[in-house]
């Protein structure tokens, strides 16, 4: 397990009914993503050998760095609804 | 339908100050927080300076859940291999009134939000708020699991992507230059290991800041915060930065490295990590502040972009409880007029340019830009490692004068870039 996954792990998250955050239908290939490669705090985009970025919700700590760093044109964003999603217990 | 007084969105440190204040004076209030209890969204690098907001809150602070008063400053500017500390620390610092604390926010914000209910103040979680209310063009409530909720006046504490202000219309969605994202590790460890590591006293607590190398050449920075019993190990890096440089690496593997620093490692040395969070941070200080308030709506804490990194100090939570407090203070002088458009809100303003929040916004309007200068994350603290290296190091053959020594590493246009960074320095 890479050490990123290892440290998520030790997080207490609730459930997510759904993604909160998705890539935009058809900007998979948007290189606006790449930003959220690299700043992702949890290393949660990446972008395969053809060119197409994936995100995996699960581990999500909900700061907003791929908000910001690829706009809201590439990533649909919101929050998870209440009570679901990181649960911080030192914060 | 429901119909309260005032309704503040989100359970930080803006929100519950508004709320505090506004129970206090009897005026039916409810917090909305998104989190499965209030605090268990928020995260800080974990220290507050309390002498401009103590009297604020009168009788709050003696049994606050405060970790430890820092009684020893510290940074490093760190080069590839090697680094400069320098210590601040001595009885001056050991007072009846510390001036700073370390904190944890989870706890921290859920005891205050306690506080908040003994004084009537409603706290409602796992609530979150999609919409706003509007009527006419104003702000008269907001949408939260599907039902409406009314109030005269909404206060707008969601934090640093101020996505209520964005959909009242008040601000556009934020920029990479104006932000950056802090990553931080929670790191149990004994008090006693932590007393003898950090040189303090039980209650007692260290600080500590790093710049230069850890960033490779980004803006951004390290911190370190001891607490009651484990350790705020934190990494703050520039999102259009990262954006923009491919070199420098990725966000968790900056942190990895950071952490794997010989200047850090016996610090955290069998430490267990608890915890792993992150938070953007606002970085564009006065200029990329968002209005202050609408029709029917007030904004505060980061929400509102109020936060300010003056290099030595990295303050944004004093601000977020002394704007909540100002923006109750003057939803408590509109409901005395009976009115809650934007003018007869315009006393959050003026209250707050009258207070050190916008003064202090003021007075540092430059230090974004300055303390962005490359040449502090790369070039001095290589600068200043070869003069230390020249300085300290016994060579098998005669060892150069030190004068020979400093006129090799400061020649006249080395002298040059430093006279000119200095005077962007005397902007801030």
């Amino acid at each position: 397990m890479s050490d990123i996954k290892a440290k998520l792990g030790l997080n207490v998250f609730k459930p997510l009914p759904s993604p909160h955050i998705r890539i935009r239908p058809g900007m998979e290939r948007d290189p606006r993503l790449k930003a959220a490669v690299r700043a992702c705090p949890a290393g949660l985009y990446a972008e395969g050998a053809d060119g197409v970025f994936t995100l995996t919700i699960d581990g999500c700590l909900e700061c907003g760095t791929c908000r910001i760093a690829c706009g809201t044109a590439v990533l649909e964003w919101g929050y998870p609804e209440g009570g679901a999603g990181v649960q911080f217990r030192f914060g | 339908m429901e119909k309260f007084d005032v309704i503040v969105v989100g359970a930080g440190l803006a929100g519950l100050a508004a709320a505090w204040t506004l129970a206090g004076e009897g005026i039916e209030v409810v917090v909305l927080d998104r989190g499965d209890y209030p605090g268990s969204k928020n995260v800080s690098g974990g220290r507050l300076y309390l002498n401009p907001v103590r009297d604020l809150f009168p009788g709050l602070w003696d049994e606050a859940p405060l970790e430890r008063a820092i009684v020893r400053e510290g940074a490093t500017l760190m080069a590839r291999n090697r680094s400069f500390t320098f210590h601040y620390t001595g009885s001056e610092l050991r007072n009846d009134r510390p001036q700073s604390y370390s904190i944890l926010r989870s706890k921290f914000d859920r005891w205050f939000s306690e506080r908040v209910e003994e004084r009537g103040g409603m706290i409602l979680a796992k609530t979150l708020v999609t919409d706003m209310v509007r009527e006419n063009g104003r702000v008269c409530g907001v949408v939260a699991g599907g039902d409406e909720l009314r109030a005269d006046a909404v206060i707008a504490c969601d934090g640093v992507l101020s996505l209520i202000p964005e959909k009242a219309g008040l601000r556009a969605p934020g920029r990479p230059h104006d932000y950056a994202v802090g990553i931080k590790e929670v790191i149990r460890l004994e008090r006693p290991v932590i007393n003898d590591r950090f040189g303090v006293a039980d209650g007692e607590g260290a600080a500590h800041l790093y710049a230069g190398d850890i960033t490779k050449g980004l803006f951004g920075g390290g911190f370190l915060y001891t607490n009651g019993e484990s350790l705020s190990l934190g990494l703050v890096l520039s999102i259009e930065d990262m954006a923009r440089e491919e070199e420098a690496g990725d966000a968790p593997a900056l942190f990895e490295a950071f952490k794997a620093r010989p200047e850090i490692e016996p610090l955290i040395r069998g430490g267990q990590t608890v915890e792993y969070g992150a938070h953007v941070i606002p970085e564009g200080g006065y200029r990329s502040l968002s209005p202050l308030c609408g029709d029917g709506i007030l904004v505060a804490g980061d929400s509102a972009g109020f936060a300010l990194n003056l290099g030595f100090t990295v303050r944004g939570m004093e601000y977020a409880l002394a704007s909540g407090y100002h923006a109750a203070k003057a939803v408590i002088e509109a409901k005395k007029a009976g009115r809650y458009d934007a003018a007869a809100l315009a006393g959050y303003q003026k209250s707050l340019e009258e207070s050190f929040v916008l003064q202090d916004f003021k007075t540092f309007k430059d230090t974004p830009r300055v303390l962005s200068n490359p040449h502090l994350f790369g070039h001095y603290p290589e600068l200043i490692g070869n003069l230390l290296r020249d300085l300290y190091t016994v060579p098998a053959g005669p060892k150069s004068p030190v004068f020979t020594t400093l006129r090799r590493h400061l020649t006249l246009s080395q002298l040059w870039t430093i006279l000119k960074d200095a005077r962007e320095v005397t902007k801030i």
